[in-house]
């Protein structure tokens, strides 16, 4: 019979910008124990980083009595990591990934975070319950060890 | 902590140059910001900024260079990258920035871009 190994891990922080170096540094230790390389350890970290920056300014607007947690799911196939939030939810049907160059023609500064997420990981579902909490969760494959 | 975020700045002739050191993130974004629009309002219109130190953007980091480039190049200048680590490139690759954004091996490379373009339109006048 296959043995399968599943390791989780979770990080919880006060909602602040000033935590996104500890959670990325939280990711990137996951990364390691999955036997990722330097630059997939970075995307990991870009990809969570964004869903905790949109945490902790939009769903909780830079209040840092209140936590953001992450969550690492790491096993053979993939590494799963899930941001929690109370904060205010939102429709995610509404959030679709912006072209950069038109974003440059607007001179915007945001909206490029979604993108990136998706681009980054294989896979990208919400869970919202109105009132009660948000989840964002993001998986990516691990290619397989010969 | 040792990795956070720093700017060196110097001007080189109508240049000027941003030196990033450490991690570019939402927490950091701002300071980067403000250090170009200071010298945007200064009337500077060609600015290089100096990669080869900075260990990691997030889209925060990079909304900021989006946010000026179309300025810059309507008063004829450009905002011009030099010596991205490739970790970071990625980043940039993955928006399709690097086709936005004129990057070069170093930030020397990416100042003499600029004074060449100053010198092929002194010859032309």
């Amino acid at each position: 019979m296959r043995q399968t190994f599943e390791q989780s891990f979770a990080l919880h922080v006060p909602s602040s910008s000033e935590n996104l170096a500890m959670i990325r540094a939280f990711v990137s230790e996951v990364a390691f124990r999955a036997h990722l390389g330097e630059d997939e350890s970075l995307l990991l970290a870009v990809a969570v980083d964004e869903a905790c920056a949109n945490v902790i300014e939009h769903a909780y607007g830079h209040d840092a009595t209140k936590q953001v947690m992450v969550r690492a799911l790491l096993d053979e196939d993939a590494i799963r990591f899930e941001v929690v939030d109370q904060g205010k939810g939102f429709d995610p049907s509404i959030i679709e990934p912006k072209d950069p160059r038109q974003l440059v023609k607007e001179r915007a500064s945001g909206g490029l975070g979604m993108g990136l997420i998706r681009r980054i990981m294989d896979e990208v579902v919400y869970h919202i319950v109105p009132g009660e909490k948000n989840e964002l969760l993001m998986m990516k494959r691990l290619k397989k060890q010969r | 902590m040792p990795d956070t975020f720093q700017i060196l700045e110097e001007q080189q002739g109508e240049v000027a140059l941003l030196r990033l050191h450490g991690y570019l993130d939402a927490h950091t974004a701002a300071e980067f910001e403000s250090a170009i629009q200071r010298r945007v309002d200064q009337g500077c219109a060609c600015i290089v900024v100096d990669c080869e130190k900075l260990s990691y953007i997030s889209s925060a980091g990079l909304g900021v260079f989006m946010s000026f480039i179309e300025e810059l190049r309507e008063k004829e200048g450009d905002i011009r990258i030099g010596g991205l680590l490739p970790k970071v490139r990625q980043v940039f690759d993955i928006l399709g920035f690097t086709e936005i954004f004129q990057l070069f091996d170093t930030a020397d490379a990416a100042v003499t871009s600029f004074q060449l373009k100053e010198e092929g339109d002194a010859t032309n006048v």
